[in-house]
């Protein structure tokens, strides 16, 4: 047999039927992720139907988008605020109630942003097929899963049938070779990879991240990378399972156990990349060249290293000059500054993208001692209530509110702005998330795009800021 | 779904880029739990001034706009998040096609789902009909033709099935149940049967 790539692998052992020119693949789908914002119209076909969810067992249920963060509105002592979130939040008890899904509620230890729970309760394993209305579902990927995010009638689909239908994507190799220079971590990389190949470049692909500074990553540090695989256009990033992903796994509560885990080692051992498989598409990225890098734009694509101008005008890639001139009128910018220096209104460390403990180790190592600047409003978010009892076992939340910032219960939160925790209209706000478009957090908020190192350092200094500076 | 067999109308252009689907439906109006309505919302922060009255520098407020199904946009239309409320709100305010030289993956999935058509179409004929708003455009999905007011007639890619499904106006959920049989065995053949089915 010719050699096969990783997502090859993933994609055989899971078609049901083989596609044609007149009809898709169905593909089996291993596990389903679902949450409160994508689901209700999902659930409303099935009842339209009579049907149920075929496969509740491999169906797993939290409340992570539009709930609040606030301690007193999660545990009870105060309503949820957001009428129309509180009845989602309801919608989602009741719809998995009826149809038998195991949900982690808003009381549950478990709970969190869903791209985080997952793998840290060992739900997410190699050689999955993982879907999600979502779609940073593509964190997933970093445990070597084939997982990306769909849209509401194919939450449906799934419900009914435990499957999609899918045309074969095309493979895309990012090979990434050198070390990281201190200070500069996943989430520079994962920004210059998208500015690099640009925010439409993987559409139509599945990325495979390869080569020694990605097996150099933590499995915090590989999600944050899989995670924003769709911000360049790829609906999945995959990395090949290696040591450092059983490792993560072995003592998860839901991973196999005993013989079982020795069996599934051995299976997994099997999915990474043959030598001299082919890819429809490749790139090379020299992380040893890469600084801490920002966007100055209105998507993850316009992103320049930190001590960098804004560009003039626009690069290769990048938007006409009419929408590069549109999008720095929204931040209120001009071509040819410094990024160093900028203001800074609100900081905001969380998300799917970097919510995760050494996301918050990396923040505290900054904060530790120190004080967030007067007038910015600090938000630390952990991506889970699992990241968040860590954190504080750790010290890291007394450090962060010492520091002055607000330190809250886990979920989605500023990243979208959908339960409340928003950033006022022309207010800069420095995020860990990753979106920086117009309105994303916010009716007029202006976000830049950064690491955790980043935010924390801004958060300090009042302005933008280059975080080797404070290491 | 209702069936797309043919699409007579004139265009509205949106003359930019990488239109998300944050600023096609903010994420501030998904706490709905219906598809119904959402077309108030389509592009609510570009179409509303901050007091809620519309926007008069906003095309889709301009008169020539009104009663437009085709929707004209720059490279990359839909990227960003997998709402599926995106095409809920397009469809919803009355637009049935959307023209671009590229379509984000997970948007066009979900747009096919819902009867709204993708059309993807090459540089030239997408500068030309951004450079002229207003034209009319006649879509023949049978064909998979796109013709323009100048008689230029352009073929577009789509997708066997999902030409088949819109054409006919069915669902992709009648297909999928219709190979359970296969499904059922291949869960057999993996020693895990549903315990649902």
């Amino acid at each position: 047999m010719s050699p096969r790539t990783l997502f090859d692998k993933v994609w055989t052992a899971h078609e049901v039927v083989k596609e044609t020119a007149d009809t898709p693949a169905v593909l089996y789908i291993d596990l389903h992720l679902i949450h409160e914002v994508t689901s209700p119209q999902s659930f409303s076909l099935l009842r339209s139907l009579g049907l149920p969810v075929r496969r509740p067992d491999r169906t797993l249920a939290t409340m992570d988008h539009s709930t609040p963060t606030k301690s007193e509105q999660v545990f009870g002592t105060e309503p949820i605020k957001m009428d129309a979130a509180a009845r989602q939040v309801a919608q989602l008890e009741k719809n998995a109630a009826e149809f038998g899904i195991e949900l982690f509620d808003m009381h549950d230890a478990r709970r969190g942003i869903v791209h985080v729970i997952s793998p840290e309760l060992g739900c997410t394993l190699p050689g999955m097929t993982i879907v999600c209305g979502d779609s940073h579902t593509s964190t997933h990927g970093a445990f070597g899963a084939l997982a990306f995010g769909i849209g509401s009638t194919e939450v449906g689909h799934v419900f009914a049938t435990q499957c999609l239908l899918q045309r074969k994507p095309k493979t895309f190799a990012i090979n990434v070779e050198g070390s990281l220079k201190p200070g500069v971590t996943a989430k520079d990389l994962i920004l210059a990879i998208i500015g690099k190949v640009g925010v439409s470049g993987g559409t139509g692909y599945v990325f495979e991240y390869r080569g020694a500074t990605i097996r150099a990553l933590s499995m915090d540090e590989r999600m944050t990378i899989c995670n924003m695989s769709i911000e360049a256009g790829a609906r999945a990033g995959m990395i090949a399972p290696d040591e450092v992903t059983f490792a993560y796994l072995k003592d998860t509560p839901r991973a196999p156990k005993g013989a079982a885990w020795d069996a599934a080692v051995a299976r997994w051992r099997e999915l990474a990349s043959d030598p001299g498989a082919v890819y429809d598409a490749a790139i090379d990225i020299d992380a040893a060249a890469l600084e801490p890098m920002i966007t100055y734009g209105t998507n993850p694509g316009m992103v320049v290293p930190i001590t960098g101008d804004i560009p003039a005008a626009p690069a290769a890639g990048q938007p006409a000059a009419a929408v590069f001139d549109q999008a720095l009128a929204y931040m209120g910018f001009r071509g040819g500054e410094a990024m160093l220096g900028k203001p800074v209104n609100v900081v905001f460390i969380g998300s799917c993208t970097n919510g995760r403990l050494e996301d918050l180790e990396a923040a505290a190592g900054i904060l530790k001692g120190r004080k967030v600047a007067p007038g910015v409003k600090l938000l630390i978010v952990p991506g889970s209530q699992q990241v968040k009892r860590a954190a504080e076992a750790l010290g890291l939340a007394q450090i962060f509110k010492d520091a002055g910032a607000d330190w809250r219960e886990s979920g989605c939160s500023m990243c979208l702005g959908m339960n409340g925790d928003t950033v006022a209209a022309g207010a800069y706000s420095i995020s860990t998330s990753n979106r920086n478009f117009e309105g994303r957090q916010g009716v007029g908020a202006r976000t830049l795009l950064v690491s955790p190192l980043t935010a924390a350092a801004s958060a300090v200094q009042g302005r933008i800021t280059d975080p080797r500076t404070l290491l | 779904m209702e069936p797309l067999t043919r699409l007579r109308s004139r265009t509205v252009v949106i003359n930019s880029t990488n239109v998300d689907t944050d600023q096609i439906i903010p994420a501030r109006f998904l706490t709905t739990t219906t598809k119904e309505g959402l077309g108030r919302q389509l592009f609510a922060d570009w179409r509303y001034l901050a007091d809620g009255a519309p926007n008069p520098g906003f095309v889709l407020n301009t008169p020539e706009a009104q009663g437009c199904r085709v929707l004209v946009a720059g490279r990359n239309f839909g990227c960003g998040s997998s709402r599926e409320h995106a095409p809920w709100a397009l469809l919803d305010y009355g637009l049935r096609a959307v023209i671009s030289t590229e379509i984000a993956d997970i948007f066009r999935s979900n747009s096919l789902k819902n009867g709204l058509l993708p059309i993807t179409v090459d540089e030239p004929t997408a500068l030309w009909l951004l450079q002229h708003p207003g034209v009319e455009v006649d879509i023949d999905l049978a064909a998979t033709t796109l013709t323009l007011p100048t008689g230029a007639a352009v073929r577009f890619p789509l997708e066997a099935f999902a030409r088949h499904c819109l054409l006919h106006g069915v669902d992709e959920l009648g297909y999928l149940r219709s190979r359970l049989a296969d499904i059922e065995r291949f869960e057999a053949a993996r020693g895990d049967a549903a315990r649902n089915a």
